[in-house]
């Protein structure tokens, strides 16, 4: 467990890649409950305008903050946590994507005895271009003893 | 269009969502488990009551909250054109196994923006006795005709 004491402004938690394939976006569909066929049917996305079956925003959402659980050892202390969709995620049947998180402590209040972690979540730009950020203003402020 | 007479309408509690231990499993493996989240022991560890559910899991609750206000043909929002804009959660504590939670929807705003029209919405979550538990916000992006 990482202590309030121990962490400093400016400090990196450990990144990670998530591989999401269409398996993933299945199995959201069901825990989720949100079964909007642009997460399954590359059909239906491409008649919309989507270039194929896209992540659901809250799929990143969760993915993005294990970053932050992983490093404080425990979801329960993340007292808030909020973002902006700011580009799709599309998920090719074949090879899926790859989200890559980074997040680094931008605040720390002294009287919570919070810190407030900055995320920052992209995916490999097209046709090898760079990386694509896909959500904005992503915080999540942890309660750490 | 959206109807802009619906900002600052208030609705009626939920009836009662119960939080099932294997419901929060299942959330939990598909968005990347911790053990807090499967193994009562673990979360016990952590000094809680039960398995807790993952930081995004009140989703589940306040979209279905949500849906009192788009699927209000009244309300003029047709589900096909709208994109989820911003999403926040503040929890007031952890959402235990076990809770049953109601939630109150409120329309904090609905405003035009670029042939677009953008719907605040607020569920505020709390337990059958009143203790608040979560309050989940959401900008839903209502697409205009092109």
């Amino acid at each position: 467990m990482i202590a309030f004491d121990d962490v400093a402004v400016g400090d990196s938690l450990p990144g990670a890649s998530f591989p999401v394939t269409r398996e993933h976006l299945v199995r959201y569909c069901g825990a989720s409950g949100d079964f909007n066929t642009i997460h399954w049917s590359q059909r239906i996305a491409r008649d919309v305008g989507l270039p194929d079956v896209i992540a659901h925003g809250m799929f990143t959402m969760a993915t993005a903050v294990r970053v932050v659980t992983d490093w404080c050892g425990d979801p329960g202390a993340i007292v808030e946590y909020g973002v902006r969709f700011t580009k799709p995620v599309p998920v090719p049947d074949v090879g899926g994507a790859v989200i890559d998180v980074t997040a680094v402590v931008a605040v720390k209040d002294d009287a919570a005895r919070t810190v407030r972690v900055d995320l920052t979540a992209t995916i490999p730009g097209p046709d090898g271009a760079g990386p694509v950020g896909v959500l904005g203003r992503a915080r999540a402020v942890v309660r750490l003893a | 269009m959206v109807n802009p007479a619906f900002a600052g309408r208030t609705y009626p509690p939920t009836p009662a969502y119960e939080v099932g231990r294997e419901k929060i499993r299942e959330f939990a493996e598909a968005t990347g488990a911790h053990p807090a989240h499967t193994d009562p022991d673990a979360a016990r560890a952590l000094g809680y009551a039960d398995v807790i559910a993952p930081p995004t899991f009140a989703v589940l609750i306040a979209q279905r909250c949500d849906a009192q206000l788009v699927r209000d043909p009244e309300a003029g929002i047709d589900y096909s054109r709208v994109v989820h804009g911003e999403q926040t959660f503040v929890h007031h504590r952890p959402i235990v196994a076990g809770d049953r939670l109601v939630a109150v929807l409120h329309v904090d705003g609905v405003r035009a923006a670029g042939g677009h029209a953008m719907v605040t919405t607020r569920s505020e979550i709390a337990t059958e006795a009143g203790e608040p538990v979560c309050t989940a916000s959401s900008t839903l992006v209502v697409r205009g005709e092109s």
